[in-house]
């Protein structure tokens, strides 16, 4: 069975959500402490949502020096699949593992409400169980979730296939609608909608599973 | 010696700011007409004990750098003085 590794950073709030819907998919969730300094043993991690560390000085900013993050950042190297949710998206572009940054979004507004995204690539660990043009309904939750990064980034993120999922209706300024991004090697996705809170239609959708069970399935080649 | 730094982070040009825009919006409202280019950011004071201004400087710019600020949408300005 694949084993998943939940992060907890002081102020994760989304935890039990996440491992709730990796069980839910079929894997086998255990909570990892931000102290780790190896996570080798799972088959995958996610970064859930939260308040890491306070969301002190910037969401991200601290978290992204808590031990467990050079773990994750030697298993992203191996080729290993990472998923960040909402926070987990903010702590892996402050690490550096994803490209842009997530800042206030536009209007400032604290936004808490279902969204609608757009699969863009199936080349990613979160989306190859889905279709390009799919349309999938998953909530957002979150103060800075604006998608932002410089034009030549922007360029090689198109070229390289990296933009994974759009809001149908940008909700916070992203720039070009983004709602979820990839690294070069689609191992590493950070999304700022919370798939695990779409995993029932009894909740309103249940499109998370969409992409929880293809994150989780562990068939997406490694490159 | 002691020295006082002083580090100023703020968003990079062209980088939207919804913090300042939305302060310049309400500025008319209070009688303050033609003010333009507001900008947000965020101030960091802290003491470093160094040998020379320059090493302190040094400290302070690298702190800015690593942790103060993200680079991708901020940059920041490091200012030193010899601690009263």
């Amino acid at each position: 069975m694949t084993r998943v590794g939940v992060v907890v950073f002081p102020g994760s709030n989304c935890e039990y959500d996440a491992a709730a819907a990796v069980d839910a998919v079929g894997a086998h969730s255990e909570m990892v402490w931000h102290t780790a300094t190896d996570v080798s043993g799972f088959d995958a991690i996610i970064l859930p949502g939260g308040f890491a560390h306070g969301d002190y000085l910037r969401p991200g900013a601290l978290a992204r020096f808590s031990p467990v993050m050079e773990a994750v950042r030697d298993f992203a190297d191996s080729g290993g699949p990472v998923l960040g949710i909402c926070n987990g998206f903010q702590v892996l572009t402050e690490a550096g593992l994803l490209p842009g940054a997530l800042q206030k979004n536009r209007g400032l507004t604290f936004l808490c409400q279902p969204s609608r995204v757009r699969v863009v690539t199936t080349d990613s660990v979160l989306t190859h169980q889905s279709f390009v043009g799919q349309e999938l309904s998953i909530p957002i939750n979150h103060f800075s979730g604006s998608y932002t990064c410089d034009d030549l980034t922007y360029q090689s993120m198109v070229e390289k296939d990296q933009i994974v999922l759009r809001y149908v209706e940008n909700p916070n300024g992203s720039r070009d609608d983004i709602a979820g991004v990839c690294n070069e090697n689609k191992n590493v996705v950070g999304l700022m909608p919370h798939p695990e809170r779409s995993m029932s239609e009894l909740l309103g959708s249940a499109d998370g599973k969409i992409l929880l069970s293809g994150f989780v399935a562990g068939t997406f080649a490694r490159h | 010696m002691t020295f006082s730094i002083f580090v100023e982070v703020s968003l990079r040009p062209g980088i939207a700011d919804p913090e300042g825009a939305t302060i310049e919006r309400a500025l008319p409202a209070l009688g303050f007409t033609g003010v333009n280019g507001v900008r947000s950011g965020k101030a960091f004071r802290f003491e470093v004990s160094a040998q020379t201004a320059e090493e302190a400087h040094a400290v302070g710019q690298s702190i800015a750098d690593r942790l103060l600020s993200n680079p991708v949408i901020e940059q920041s300005i490091v200012r030193v003085e010899v601690a009263a």
